[in-house]
């Protein structure tokens, strides 16, 4: 039907997780990236400098990050955040909720959103979640996608 | 070297959402400082203001705006910019150049005029910088990272809602004390529980607002006050500005992720940043916090108070919530915190709310408290923190 948008779909941010096609969590990772030199890891990445004083330099490359980690904290958001977050202005304020989970190798806490209808009322601090793709927004002709957290052995 | 500083002047313009340019408030709170000091606005030799990213470019140089808004007269100008640490950052410049005999008498003034609701961050598309990244990307407004710590503690320390509740009924007793508070109703926990959520668990009276208003100290050297005839002033022992150090391991606005903890100690035996802000302050004094009449905190919302009272050693690791169950930190406790009502009463008016702090330091110090007086109070530490990694906390004795 002529109602269709085709929209294209791309990552709100480039280079900060794997591109997937479809919902497919299988394989979706965050990409970080991994200083030569010392070792350190860094997400969002770094591919500039390294951020160790430690460290005398080396090339930074890109690097997966694990793809389950622990539940560090959670909260929601109760009230529509300003721009530059995306939201219908008409449509009622749907809550969602925001989950910090500490990555299982690199040990680093990495914020994001949660998988739709994932509630704060679902998570506990240690709890195991796993990466999963997601969408964060769409307009006239883009899919943006992003990074979502879910509690391991939940379906999408 | 006399290592210390006097305050010879603090004034404010009251706290509220007065709808006014900032530079009324400071020019305001500027003056009160002064005739405080008993000095005129010709005889000050610099002036230090604490910017403001909301007032265009005036708040970007905010001490040529308070300079010209006084009137121009020559003085040697300043502007520092430190988000929620501004102020400390200009105390901390006025200090140095009292210190380093570039200026005698040194005025420090910081103000705002706050949007309502959240703060947002600069208009226009820019990837490149957090505070943008953590909207664009999450939604993640401050009170979705004050819900964290909250959560955190909740779960690490078993703090409740009643705990974070008994923060915001503390100072908002005190805040009604206080005629530059802009709240100055006691709330009681039940008002506290019926208010609406914004960030689980957190609630809008656990939540300080975004506020109007100016803060203003006048600095000088111990000679200067000498000369004048004062003897017995308060003075600024310490300025801690300190940085994190790497790796940062601590989520902390307007980071997206931490550093990685890779190969450290368990979160519990590691060193927080907010802890080493404390802990300069108290290595530059000479003191340790058994030496303390009150505190002052930046109590973003109530649980973060708690996490302070841990952080700047008033009670040991998890122990917060147990230190305001107990009234220790209510006025008339063994330690209060916030006497001034805190960000609770206040709302946080950025770049005034460290210099805000010393003054009301310097009140409780002179005994010129009123109501909200500690009895014998002879020294008190600020602490607060800005985005980006600035450490603030002030020491002041008398």
């Amino acid at each position: 039907m002529g109602s269709v948008v085709e929209r294209t779909r791309k990552p709100v941010v480039h280079g900060w997780f794997t591109q997937t096609t479809g919902s497919a969590a299988e394989g979706f990772r965050l990409l970080g990236t991994k200083c030569g030199g010392c070792g350190a890891v860094f997400f969002p990445r770094e591919d500039a400098f390294c951020r160790n004083p430690g460290c005398a330099g080396g090339d930074l490359t890109e690097v997966p990050l694990s793809p389950r980690g622990r539940v560090w904290s959670y909260t929601d958001g109760r009230y529509r955040p300003p721009a530059p977050y995306v939201s219908d202005p008409e449509a009622p304020w749907e809550p969602y909720t925001l989950v910090a989970v500490e990555l299982e190798a690199e040990r680093m806490v990495v914020l994001g959103q949660a998988a739709p209808g994932i509630g704060a009322a679902d998570l506990a601090v240690g709890m195991e979640m796993e990466v999963v793709p997601g969408v964060l927004n769409e307009d006239a002709g883009t899919t943006w996608t992003t990074w979502h957290f879910r509690p391991v052995g939940v379906d999408a | 070297m006399s290592g210390d500083v006097v305050v010879l002047g603090a004034g404010m313009h009251p706290w509220g959402k007065w709808g006014r340019s900032f530079v009324e408030y400071g020019r305001a709170a500027a003056a009160a400082a002064l005739a405080d000091a008993g000095l005129d606005w010709r005889d000050v030799q610099s002036v230090v203001g604490a910017d403001t990213v909301r007032g265009g470019y005036p708040g970007y140089v905010a001490g040529a705006t308070f300079a010209r808004a006084l009137g121009w007269q020559g003085a040697r100008v300043t502007s520092v910019y430190a988000a929620c640490a501004s102020g400390a950052q200009a105390i901390s410049t006025a200090r140095a150049q009292i210190l380093a005999g570039l200026a005698e008498v040194v005025l420090v003034v910081g103000a705002d005029a706050a949007p309502k609701g959240f703060f947002a961050p600069a208009g226009g598309d820019r990837p490149d910088d957090p505070d943008w990244l953590r909207f664009r990307v999450l939604g993640a407004t401050n009170p979705a990272y004050f819900g964290l710590y909250a959560r955190r503690r909740m779960a690490l320390h078993g703090d409740t809602p009643e705990d974070f509740a008994r923060v915001k009924v503390k100072n908002s007793a005190a805040g009604a004390l206080n005629p530059y508070a802009r709240y100055r109703t006691a709330v009681s926990a039940q008002e506290v529980a019926a208010s609406p959520l914004v960030a689980d668990p957190l609630r809008l009276l656990d939540i300080c607002a975004t506020s109007d208003g100016g803060a203003a100290l006048v600095l000088a050297g111990a000679d200067f006050a000498r000369a004048r005839g004062i003897t017995d002033p308060v003075r600024i022992r310490a300025v801690s500005t300190v940085t994190p150090t790497y790796p940062r391991t601590l989520l902390d606005l307007p980071d997206i992720a931490t550093d990685s903890a890779a190969g450290l100690l368990p979160e519990g035996a590691r060193d927080s940043f907010r802890s080493s802000i404390a802990r300069a302050a108290y290595e530059e004094a000479g003191i340790g916090p058994e030496d303390l009449s009150l505190a002052e905190v930046y109590d973003l919302s109530t649980a973060l108070e708690l996490q302070w009272y841990e952080d700047l050693g008033l009670c040991g690791p998890g122990e917060g919530a147990e230190l305001v169950r107990e009234g220790a930190t209510a006025l008339g406790g063994r330690i209060p915190v916030n006497t001034s009502g805190g960000l609770a009463s206040f709302g946080e008016a950025v770049p005034a709310q460290a210099i805000a702090q010393v003054c009301e330091l310097t009140w409780q110090l002179r005994g010129t408290a009123g109501d909200r007086q500690v009895a014998g109070a002879r020294v008190g530490i600020t602490a607060n923190q800005g985005l980006f990694g600035h450490g603030s906390a002030v020491v002041a004795v008398r």
